[in-house]
């Protein structure tokens, strides 16, 4: 779809709004019913059906998006609240190349997917994780995905993914420094420090 | 233990793994196609009423609405066993729990659909409600069906096998305990979704979140009244099943019915709150276990008991209640056993399998019975369950074939890893150590529906390219069918698993499959892909044999080439030898599984036979905060008898799952009821396990390498779950010397036994205080035992 083309799928007249959305880095125009959720924009109106929904009610996590670089459970948020703010689903993290991000490639390769259905969840709140702690420790990561529920029970699985695709991340990060500068550690965000134990 | 095997025993990725951590897998509710409607169902609020009228002619005249049905537009009833066809898509009369589905709209989007529902108006008369067990037996002035005895009993079992009075009267000792296993949900991560096309010629295409596409299609075919040809049943991958998805549901009838009325595709997905009234889940289970034992610890005979609350319709009732019975004797050599099992319909959401299937319920009972009994004769834990072994390649006294069985090799790997014996009963209050074992089947011996066919059947269909296409209607629903698929044929024809196509789960394209439930698939279509795979490389070997000038016999498919064993040659790439074989098109190969005729002379007998028994053996290490009263597990051992991984990682993956699920419903989850509501119709009030409840878990994987198994291979979705609310409630005993005769282990429950034990109550314990008279209408089926040392499978024991 062409920027700025419209794509409006329902057109009530009751408190219809029109946003611009910024998901996985393309502008989108819609105009929907004040009261649809990030969620139903994302899947029906924009077809990215990688994002599930497990609840619709904020318990299960199976629906997280990034919303700039925060985790937000997309079923409980309205899609007018967060216009402007670069949302990222699972489709966004794929690489421009088709490889899969690090973190989709070790849960693959490491056994973080059973049925699958909570994975884009995870996989987004563990980007979530790893962009304020770039090295998380174990509890750490448990932490970070405690929004998440896997009834598959990957969750050993899932903690040895994100401690791997940290890595691989990490890794890549230093690869990408030039030679002679002092590449931090971890790159932290103001408010949320990362703990220690 | 995979010695010379390239796939079998490693721990590839599974093939569909990517699809899903990138998005792109589509499941049942991410399907869209043009003109599609919503459907919605309208549920009833009663646990019991009488239905008097149902008006929906202002549902009908609203603009956006096509088609509205309610119960007269589909009333042939159906059910998943041949014995309980007892339920319609849409109550006609009466509705029996509170979510029963009454009337459905399809409308242009869901809100339209929400506002139609509201629109149509039913006339109840309610009834008085069925809520429990006791109520069940006990009140005479509400009958939940029409049951020709008057009564509220679903199914009433009395088996005996051997002489058990004369067992128990040998015994030295008698210890007789009653135990409460609490139901809950399956919570797959995936609500239970549909969606439904019919075409101009009135064919449906059913595209159904489902374990059971095949039971789908013939419930489909019988309740729309359509040729065979008419339906087709497509399951898209799976987001999770644990059994919950492997009845056949309302919504699922109605979206197909819908469609051929609307003449528009329809779909429709179901809410969480919905998806934990259709429920299908653990029945609860009051019991009650008598065992007479030598002094040394011998069992001399056991009486079993079970009551099952079902809920309001059969679903598979009669095989739970079977299930709760079965596997006692596939642990421990018992020489006399009698069950008295009995499920009753009470008006709440309809019980059905969750893993483990009737069983997680008695392994509880049996394995805190079992400890309690050791305190007594002043045994060990250990000790106990050893002079009691089943043995490998034996009967069981209710007739059961144990083959390969690898438990005292499960027990020795935890025991050791965990230093139990230095532990158990040393450890400083408030921290304890506790050990359970259990079995399962690696599929059921016989269809559900009664029929000479193969169980499973795969098609292997090799292009002349070389490409490689696999069929079966085995469905993925998380447990790695597919992938399993790919890696047994990837290793009979020496290719990578990853260059596999697979076609699965579709009633019109594949072939039969009965379904992803009670742990069937990887022993069952295993077992087919492998005959399938040989039967196409052999053609593809004599191929190459005739062009290398060498007997077949010394060709291997290995490493993508055909390879002469005894020569240096390079032989032939696997495409060279395709093209020698596929001159005159593609080489297709059928393969077929059936398990052996295992079920016995006796009405019954045909639930718990198995091809083969997966083991398992659990230690857990637990603190009790005796002020809180809340007990944390903190590491676990499990060792499970696996026959041979067929994939390391995804075995590893089911162990720790069932761990998972088996934690939730030792220490979380439970069903509660207010009237006849659910009080916890959603994910964090039933308490699903979340990564942050999940302790140090130690996985051992013992391989028997099973004489039957597909490269020996047994089940392991199932089995690993059963041991560990028994380890629990037996480390919590050793922690703080109270018993806890039901689960879930809450800290109410653990300080209500602690404040017993602190007025200095005799042996403190939590469960029910009682066991009902169930009224056995019928005397017991009479079953002589047969011979348990008779060489089982002949010449291979």
């Amino acid at each position: 779809m062409k920027p700025g083309a419209m794509e409006c799928t329902e057109n009530r007249s009751v408190d219809a709004v029109r946003l611009l959305l910024r998901v996985n880095g393309e502008d989108r125009h819609i105009i929907v019913p004040a009261s649809r959720t990030l969620l139903e924009v994302l899947r029906e109106d924009l077809d990215l059906t990688g994002t599930k929904h497990g609840c619709e009610l904020g318990e299960c996590g199976a629906c997280t998006v990034l919303v700039d670089d925060d985790p937000f459970l997309s079923c409980i948020t309205l899609a007018a609240d967060v216009e402007g703010r670069a949302i990222t689903t699972i489709e966004g993290l794929v690489r421009p190349d088709g490889q899969p991000h690090p973190l989709q490639a070790a849960f693959a390769d490491l056994g973080g997917a059973q049925c699958g259905y909570c994975t884009p969840g995870m996989v987004m709140s563990s980007l979530a994780l790893l962009k304020g702690n770039a090295s998380p420790s174990d509890s750490e990561i448990r932490m970070g995905l405690s929004g998440n529920v896997c009834r598959c029970g990957c969750y050993p699985k899932i903690v040895q993914a994100v401690r791997d695709a940290a890595a691989v991340m990490m890794a890549e990060r230093n690869r990408s420094v030039r030679p002679g500068k002092v590449q931090p550690m971890a790159t932290t965000r103001k408010k949320r420090s990362p703990r220690r134990r | 233990m995979s010695e010379g095997l390239s796939v079998i025993g490693k721990r590839l990725p599974k093939v569909d793994s990517l699809g899903k951590t990138t998005g792109r897998t589509r499941y049942a509710e991410d399907l869209v196609l043009p003109g599609m409607l919503f459907g919605r169902l309208l549920r009833s609020p009663h646990p019991h009423a009488r239905v008097l009228g149902i008006d929906t002619s202002r549902a009908r005249s609203m603009p956006g609405v096509h088609a509205v049905l309610t119960g007269p537009d589909l009333p042939v009833k159906y059910g998943i066993l041949p014995s309980s066809q007892d339920e319609t898509a849409l109550a006609e009369d009466k509705v029996r729990y509170v979510g029963e589905p009454v009337a459905a709209v399809a409308a242009d989007d869901e809100e339209t659909a929400e506002r139609a529902l509201a629109a149509i108006e039913v006339r109840y008369e309610p009834l008085p409600a069925i809520m429990s067990i006791e109520d069940a037996l006990r009140r005479r002035d509400a009958l939940i069906h029409e049951q020709p005895d008057g009564s509220n009993v679903h199914k009433l079992v009395n088996l005996e096998f051997g002489d058990v009075d004369a067992g128990f009267a040998q015994a030295d000792h008698v210890r007789e305990d009653v135990f409460f296993y609490e139901g809950s949900n399956h919570v797959a991560m995936e609500q239970h979704a549909v969606l439904a096309s019919a075409d101009e010629g009135g064919k449906v295409t059913v595209w159904a979140s489902t374990q059971v596409p095949l039971y789908l299609h013939m419930a489909l075919v019988k309740v729309l009244g359509l040729p065979k040809e008419r339906v087709r049943v497509i399951a898209p991958p799976v987001g999770g099943g644990f059994g919950g998805k492997s009845d056949v549901f309302s919504h699922e009838i109605v979206a197909a019915k819908l469609s051929l009325v609307a003449r528009r595709p329809v779909k429709i997905a179901c809410s969480r709150e919905e998806v934990f009234y259709l429920h299908r889940g653990r029945h609860p289970v009051l019991m009650k276990v008598r065992t007479g034992f030598t002094q040394d610890g011998r069992i001399t005979a056991m009486d079993f008991r079970s009551i099952l609350d079902g809920g309001a319709y059969g679903s598979y009732g009669v095989a739970s209640t079977y299930y709760t019975g079965a596997l006692q004797p596939s642990t421990y050599r018992i020489p006399a056993y009698r069950f008295q099992g009995a499920r009753v319909f009470t008006n709440k959401p309809p019980c059905g399998p969750k893993r483990g299937h009737g069983t997680p319920q008695p392994r509880f009972a049996l394995e805190v019975h079992l400890d309690r009994a050791a305190e007594d004769l002043g045994l060990d834990p250990v000790e106990i369950r050893l002079r009691n072994l089943v043995r490998p390649f034996s009967m069981t006294v209710n007739h059961l074939r144990v083959t390969s069985c690898g438990l005292k090799e499960c027990m020795d790997a935890v025991l050791e890893a965990s230093r139990f014996r230095e532990k158990h009963g040393h450890l400083p209050r408030g921290k304890g150590i506790g050990f359970a074992v259990s079995a399962y089947l690696s599929g059921a011996a016989l269809p559900i529906w009664w029929n000479e066919d193969p169980h499973s059947e795969v098609e292997v269909r090799i292009e002349p390219t070389g490409h490689v296409v696999v069929s079966s209607l085995a469905s993925d629903i998380g447990q790695g069918s597919t992938s399993m698929l790919a890696f047994v044929v990837a290793e009979v024809l020496g290719l990578d698993p990853a260059e596999i196509e697979l076609v699965t789960a579709d009633t019109e394209r594949t072939p039969i499959d009965l379904g992803s439930y009670s742990s069937r698939v990887t022993f069952m279509a295993g077992n087919a892909a492998v005959s399938a795979a040989t039967k196409a490389r052999q053609v593809v070997l004599e191929a190459a044999a005739r062009r290398l000038r060498v007997p077949a016999e010394r060709l291997v498919a290995k490493g993508r080439r055909i390879r002469d064993t005894s020569a240096r040659g390079e032989g032939l790439s696997w495409e060279e030898a395709v093209a020698e074989a596929g001159r005159e098109g593609p080489i297709v190969a059928m393969g077929s599984y059936k398990p052996p005729k295992l079920a016995a002379p006796y009405k019954g007998s045909g639930v718990g036979p198995s091809p083969a028994f997966s083991y398992s053996a659990c230690v857990i290490e637990a603190s009790c905060d005796t002020d809180t009263g809340v007990l944390t597990p903190d590491r676990i051992w499990l060792a499970h008898d696996i026959g041979r991984a067929i994939n390391v990682r995804a075995v590893e993956g089911q162990v720790e799952g069932s761990i998972v699920m088996g934690l939730g419903e030792a220490l979380l989850e439970a069903q509660d009821f207010r009237g006849g509501l659910l009080k916890s119709p959603s994910i964090l009030e039933q308490r699903v396990p979340t990564i942050l409840e999940i302790p140090e878990i130690h996985t051992f994987l013992i391989e028997t390498v099973d004489p039957e198994g597909p490269f020996g291979a047994k089940e392991v979705g199932q089995g690993p779950l059963l041991p560990v609310a028994p380890a629990l409630a037996n480390a919590l005993y050793d922690a703080v010397g109270v018993r806890m005769d039901e689960v879930p282990l809450t800290p109410d429950k653990i300080l209500r036994a602690l404040e017993e034990q602190a007025r200095g109550i005799k042996s403190p314990r939590v469960g029910p205080r009682g066991f009902p008279l169930v009224p056995m209408t019928k005397e017991p089926i009479k079953v002589a035992p047969p011979d348990m040392d008779a060489p089982v499978l002949g010449r291979m024991g």
